[in-house]
């Protein structure tokens, strides 16, 4: 079983936190900085894994984690799964991602970490590995993704605009705009419920 | 309200989302904490609108703020809003931040089982896949055991998407709700061969999980396992498939054996790093339990002794590194008492060694040497440390002289057969290490002294073989003798000529180069005398190799006389001879590099593959080669080999051929027809190649060939009732005697014949499986007991006994003596089976320990037969040790898959088993074409004390209306140490109708359709005194009874299931206090009327 799959860059900001077991939210946060602690005075050249923390651990858990960049992928895990698997797995999760954000950066995951929830949702559930084969993952994903568009149609397109907008860097649009007198009629707008 | 729609959709536009949250954040690192709450200010306003779009976005932002550490449950409520939205996108936002913030205290959690329901059915498969994300993070005990059952619906759900998430699922809820295990494993089970590869893996993960936690009871699979262990690619099932081995294996020794060959495999052929070391892994886990093993367990422990080591030495192959370390290890393997286990470990040595560890290990290896009496252990002792010294061409010896002795050493070990083999290695060793030849003359002049010692014995002595090197060492390097006078009387001794031919020819040769030796040394002495001495000696003894019986030795003996006598005349002249004869044997033999005829250039004109004579005929340098080798041993019988022969010869010789053959009994003589076949091509029409013209098929009579058994079976069955039995068993010892090899003891057969030792089994029929048995206290039970999953069930848990089975029951109880021996007296089955009948009722509580099984989709709960079988002497070799569980499956409308585990429970073997059910007009066992329907089926495995397997077979069933019973047999051979008998078990398969009806999830608007559309037949049914809360009562309806709950209001539920051939069953059920009311509609009132019945039963023993 997977315990736990973090993120966090090299100053130990989560990028993605995912507990297969509850924690209150401090002690979560407790489980990240300890994790990054352990993780990040570690040099580039030693092994992959080791023992867990206090927190998360227990003589049956394992942190096996890689760097990549700027990042730190973490699976919490116990003896029931192969360590060397588990490395393959962090190397399919990068690499699923690098295709889904073509040539993923950090800032993808500060910016969309609902995509990368979902993205991981295919191949981790609850704890266990659903899925190692990156196609299928691929394939599910964008299915998804699909759908969300299609579900989104024209009403979609002007939220989408907005945010591209926004993405430009453009000055800030102004807040407040008041709309009230204004009547427009957007035939093929569907309702909103 | 079309402005509003509009303007909330623009304002929408310029809400925060998501990505703007995460700038603000980062453009105010310096007041981050602030600049947040201002933000959830936002956010709870945006939760208070009505658009979901904006609820959506908020729960979403909610989410980020949550992995920054800020408790967000105070908008549990908003995220159930937003899970419950129908638009995917919304929906899958409002999971996600369910899964990230819930947990079993959230109290909103309640409200999400029937929205989860529904995403679970709905026809979207993402929907159901989103559903079904969420519902892994934040199940509860009570969300486990709600959805139980339309997550085992999904796990046949048509997208292999659905049904691996479905899959894997199922072990979070039994991890919640452990009573769901039972009724869910034949069909996680099933899911391990699923066609789809995803679905597959998500099974082993499964079943890799709940065997973590108790290997045991997952043993049975074990062959499953394997079959995906040998046919899967996907590494990670594999790895999973490994581990799980790893942890099965100290359980079950005779797995290991097995394991070995495909786990090589794997090794061999993964490229996949950790796939690798998982199997490495495996092997060095049963290395682990072979260092640590139990005492009291020895048998045990060396098997897995042997397996570690065989598996050691595959490893050893390609990774000679990693066993090297085990060293210690292996050389303590070589102080077993086992002797395979020895000659294992002796393999590995063979790769472990090194320059350094070389002569420690070999010293070991010679301590053995000594120890060893027995010849062939001995012997590959000698074999192995030959083979490792001179492995890649000596590249660990660093000391030779070290080695010579080792080889002098060897040769005294008496007996053994490969005195060739250090005859030959003290040859290379002395041939190619230059330096070395002092050393070794030296020592083989002490052999050639002391050679009375090797040939003790002649009869049984190989060893003999090394003075074979010794002699022609002493003379080919006479000059490092340091006393080649000695030597060379040595050499002549008379005692020589008992040695071998070849021996002695070696030894008169090489007595000619010492003598040359010698005659050079005397000669430069002013004594003329010595000289003349040598020669005199080898005059006088050289007479007795001339009489020698091998022509070799009298060959070469008689010309070194005739030498010798001349040189003697030549020295009574005083003439220098010494120069000239040694002359005779001048040169020096230099070691030749194995590719050094690569470097010799082919001369112009030779051509290497061309013939040099016409190719002799393949047949004929067939025929001839025995000949040759003949010829070359005894020279009397030899005759001229013709290599060109011609018609007239090979006529006659074929003519001879044919006399022979027709003389000789061994050949099958060729009739005239396949001879023609044969006639237009000489040279190959001698051979003797007959075609078998069999006038009888290749049949034995007693052979087990299936069409023989049938015709045995028939005539079984016309034979009276009474002698039913015995002819049973006379057919089966016939059929056994064909077989012949497989009973090689004697007291076996003897068993069958001796009517001394006729047995007869008391049967005894279980209780039908109640439903009953899932009271609360179970329940606690069965979490105490944590996943034991194939077990039988405890005393306390054992099932209630049905009321109207006791009924039906009995006259009068028989006890059990007599039973007994009424089963001995009484040959004829009736009365005994009716007593038998008798009995069980009696005594199944006492004696019936009932492991079940049931399948909750499409359960099928059968009759449970509780055989117990007993042997009819006194010592009870057999208790009531055999249960088994019998659990079905439906596949269509008329086909029914029964499963069958068959557990084994006595101490001996049971083999054969033939599984018979007497059909009725409405169920039938389908058996395989061409045979009767009274025949019986045969089980496709052996059972091994303690082990279980499970066989299927298939019904065919016409009606589904009614329950069915069908009666059985089972037979089968018990086999002990030194005994074997035939027995039979009689059982009871139960098809109820429940077991026809499958979960079928219904919309509440088509079960309000179909009620209305009055083509339904309604029946009611109340039961009393149920005191247990109502949604446990719909949960157990929907377990036991295959329903699906449409809808619930209050104390009040609709519920709605589908039988296999279509017929609709709608319940309302009701409930006030501890009553229920069940209003029932069915299209078919008799199967209404049956279930009711079966849902009355289910709930009266609680």
């Amino acid at each position: 079983m997977i315990k736990a799959i973090l993120i966090f860059n090299n100053h130990g900001k989560p990028r993605l936190s995912k507990f297969y077991e509850h924690y209150t939210e401090d002690t979560e946060q407790q489980i990240i900085r300890e994790t990054f602690h352990l993780v990040s005075k570690r040099d580039e050249n030693v092994c992959n894994f080791l023992e867990g923390g206090m927190l998360i651990g227990g003589s049956d858990y394992k942190l096996i984690y890689r760097h990549y960049a700027t990042l730190y992928f973490v699976f919490c895990v116990d003896s029931s799964e192969s360590e060397l698997g588990i490395l393959d797995l962090i190397q399919v999760f990068v690499e699923t991602l690098d295709k889904c954000f073509e040539n993923v950066c950090e800032l993808d995951l500060i910016f969309h970490v609902d995509k990368v929830h979902n993205i991981l949702a295919e191949m981790v559930m609850g704890g266990m590995v659903l899925e190692t084969n990156m196609n299928e993952i691929i394939m599910q994903v964008d299915a998804q993704n699909k759908m969300e568009k299609s579900e989104a149609g024209i009403a979609g397109a002007p939220a989408r605009a907005v945010s591209a907008v926004k993405n430009m860097n453009l000055p800030e649009m102004p807040r407040n705009i008041n709309i009230g007198d204004i009547s427009i009629k957007v035939p093929n707008l569907p309702s909103f419920k | 309200m079309a402005l509003k729609i509009v303007k909330g959709s623009i304002d929408r536009m310029f809400d925060k989302n998501l990505q703007d949250l995460v700038r603000g954040i980062r453009n105010h690192k310096e007041d981050e904490a602030k600049y947040i709450s201002t933000c959830i200010d936002e956010i709870k306003q945006e939760l208070k609108q009505d658009n979901i779009a904006v609820k959506a976005n908020a729960v979403c932002k909610l989410t980020y703020l949550q992995m920054l550490g800020y408790d967000v449950s105070w908008a549990a409520f908003n995220i159930v809003e937003v899970m419950s939205s129908s638009k995917f996108t919304y929906k899958r936002i409002g999971y996600l931040a369910a899964s990230q913030c819930f947990h079993e205290s959230t109290d909103v959690i309640m409200l999400t089982t029937n929205q989860i329901r529904k995403d679970l059915s709905s026809p979207n498969q993402y929907d159901t896949g989103v559903a079904l994300t969420g519902l892994s993070c934040f199940v509860t005990p009570d969300l486990a055991r709600d959805l139980a059952n339309d997550i085992m619906t999904l796990m046949s759900h048509t997208k292999p998407y659905i049904r691996k998430k479905a899959v894997l699922i199922m072990y979070k809820v039994f991890l919640k709700y452990p009573e769901s295990l039972r009724p869910a494993f034949p069909r996680l089970k099933e899911k391990l061969e699923d066609p789809d590869p995803g679905v597959q893996s998500a099974a082993v993960n499964v079943i890799c999980e709940l065997a973590r936690r108790n290997p045991k009871n997952y043993l049975s699979l074990a062959p499953l396992f394997f079959k995906l262990m040998t046919s899967s690619t996907n590494n990670w099932v594999l790895i999973k498939i490994i581990k799980l081995f790893g942890a099965l294996t100290p359980l079950e020794p005779r797995l290991g054996k097995k394991l070995i060959e495909p786990l090589t495999n794997l090794i061999h052929s993964t490229s996949a790093m950790s796939l690798l070391y998982e199997c490495v892994n495996t092997v060095i886990a049963v290395l682990i339990s072979l260092s640590s093993g139990m005492p009291n367990h020895s048998a045990s422990i060396q098997v897995m002794k042997y397996l570690g080591l065989l598996a050691m030495s595959k490893i050893l192959k390609t990774h000679p590194k990693s066993v090297q370390s085990h060293k210690d290890l292996i050389l303590q393997c070589l102080d077993d008492k086992d002797e395979s286990i020895r000659l294992r470990a002796l393999d590995l040595l063979y790769g472990m060694v090194s320059k350094k560890n070389l002569m420690e290990i070999v010293k070991k290896l010679m301590l053995h040497v000594d120890k060893a009496e027995g010849t062939t252990y001995r012997d590959e002792l000698l074999t192995k440390i030959i083979d490792i010294c001179s492995q890649s061409n000596y590249q660990y010896i660093t000391n030779f002289e070290w080695y010579i002795s080792i080889l002098v050493e060897l040769t005294r070990l008496e007996g053994t057969r490969h005195g060739h083999l250090i005859a030959s290695q003290m040859l290379d060793v002395a041939i190619r290490v230059k330096a070395i030849r002092a050393f070794a003359v030296a020592q083989m002049a002490t052999l050639l002294d002391n050679a009375h010692l090797l040939t003790g014995n002649m009869q049984r002595n190989g060893i003999c073989e090394v003075l074979y090197a010794a002699a022609w060492i002493c003379g080919e390097f006479s000059e490092h003798l340091e006393n080649p006078m000695q030597t060379l009387e040595a050499m002549l001794r008379p005692k020589v000529a008992t040695l071998p031919g070849h021996i002695q020819a070696v030894y008169v040769q090489n007595a000619a180069k010492l003598f040359a030796t010698v005659l050079k040394s005397q000669e430069g002495n002013t004594d003329s005398t010595a000289a003349q001495e040598t020669s005199q000696l080898m005059i006088d003894r050289l007479p007795l190799f001339v009489q020698s019986a091998n022509l070799e030795v009298q060959e070469r003996a008689s010309c070194i006389l005739q030498l010798v006598k001349y040189i003697q005349k030549l020295q009574q002249k005083d003439v220098e001879v010494a120069e000239e004869v040694n002359a005779l044997f001048a040169g020096e033999l230099n070691p030749v590099a194995p590719k050094a005829q690569k470097k010799v250039p082919v001369p112009e004109g030779l051509d290497l593959d061309a013939w040099i004579n016409e190719p002799p005929s393949e047949s004929e340098s067939e025929d001839e080669q025995p000949k040759a080798i003949f010829a070359k041993e005894e020279p009397k019988h030899s005759r001229p080999r013709h290599t060109e022969v011609d018609e007239k010869e090979l006529a006659r010789r074929r003519e001879v051929r044919k006399q022979e053959q027709a003389n000789n009994p061994f050949y099958i003589k060729a009739s005239p027809s396949s001879q023609k076949v044969y006639q237009d091509t000489p040279g190959v029409e001698h051979i003797p190649v007959v075609q078998i013209d069999l006038s009888v098929p290749l049949k034995v009579p007693g052979l087990p060939m299936s069409d023989q058994y049938v015709k045995l079976e028939e005539e079984r069955r016309q034979k009276e009732r009474a002698e039913k039995k015995k002819k049973v068993k006379k057919n089966r010892k016939e059929k056994r005697s064909g077989r012949g090899k497989k009973h090689d003891s004697g007291p076996e057969s003897e068993e069958d014949i001796t009517p001394a030792h006729l047995v007869d089994i008391v049967t005894e029929e279980m209780p039908e499986v109640c439903w009953s048995c899932y009271s609360q206290k179970q329940h606690s039970n069965c979490l105490s007991l944590c996943f034991g999953f194939p077990r039988p069930l405890a005393d306390s848990e054992k099932l209630p006994v049905r009321s109207h089975r006791a009924a039906e029951a009995l006259k009068s109880p028989v006890e059990d003596g007599d039973a007994r021996s009424a089963a001995i007296q009484e040959p004829k089955k009736k009365s005994s089976k009716e007593k038998r009948e008798k009995k069980k009722d009696k005594d199944r509580d006492r004696k019936v320990k009932l492991k079940y099984f049931f399948e909750n989709y499409v359960p099928f709960i059968l009759k449970i037969a509780l055989p117990s079988v007993y042997l009819v002497d006194e010592t009870m070799l057999f208790s009531p040790i055999k249960v088994y569980d019998i659990q079905g499956n439906l596949q269509d409308g008329s086909q029914v898959v029964v499963s069958v585990i068959f557990e084994n429970k006595c101490d001996s073997f049971l083999k054969s088993m033939e599984f018979n059910v007497l059909d009725s007009l409405n169920t039938k066992l389908q058996r395989p074409e061409g045979s009767g329907p009274h025949d019986g089926l045969a089980v496709p495995f052996q059972l091994p004390p303690g082990v279980s397997n499970e066989a299927q077979f298939v019904f065919t069933v016409q009606s589904i209306v009614m329950p069915q019973k069908l009666k059985g047999t089972l037979t089968f051979i018990v086999k002990n140490e030194d005994s074997s008998t035939h027995e039979k078990l009689d059982f009871k398969l139960h098809f109820t109708c429940t077991s026809y009806l499958i979960t079928t999830p219904c919309y509440s608007d088509a079960f309000a359709k179909l009620l209305e559309s009055g083509d339904l037949k309604s029946s009611s049914v109340r039961l009393e005194g149920v005191n247990m809360p109502f949604h446990h009562l719909l949960a157990r309806i929907c377990f036991h009874h295959h329903f699906s709950v449409v809808e619930r209001i209050d104390s009040c539920a609709s519920m709605y299931s589908r039988s296999v051939q279509g017929h609709h069953v709608c319940l309302l059920v009701k409930t006030a206090g501890q009553t229920v009311n069940v209003d029932a509609k069915c299209d078919e009132p008799t199967l209404l009327g049956n279930v009711l019945d079966e849902i009355k039963q289910t709930f009266s023993q609680c």
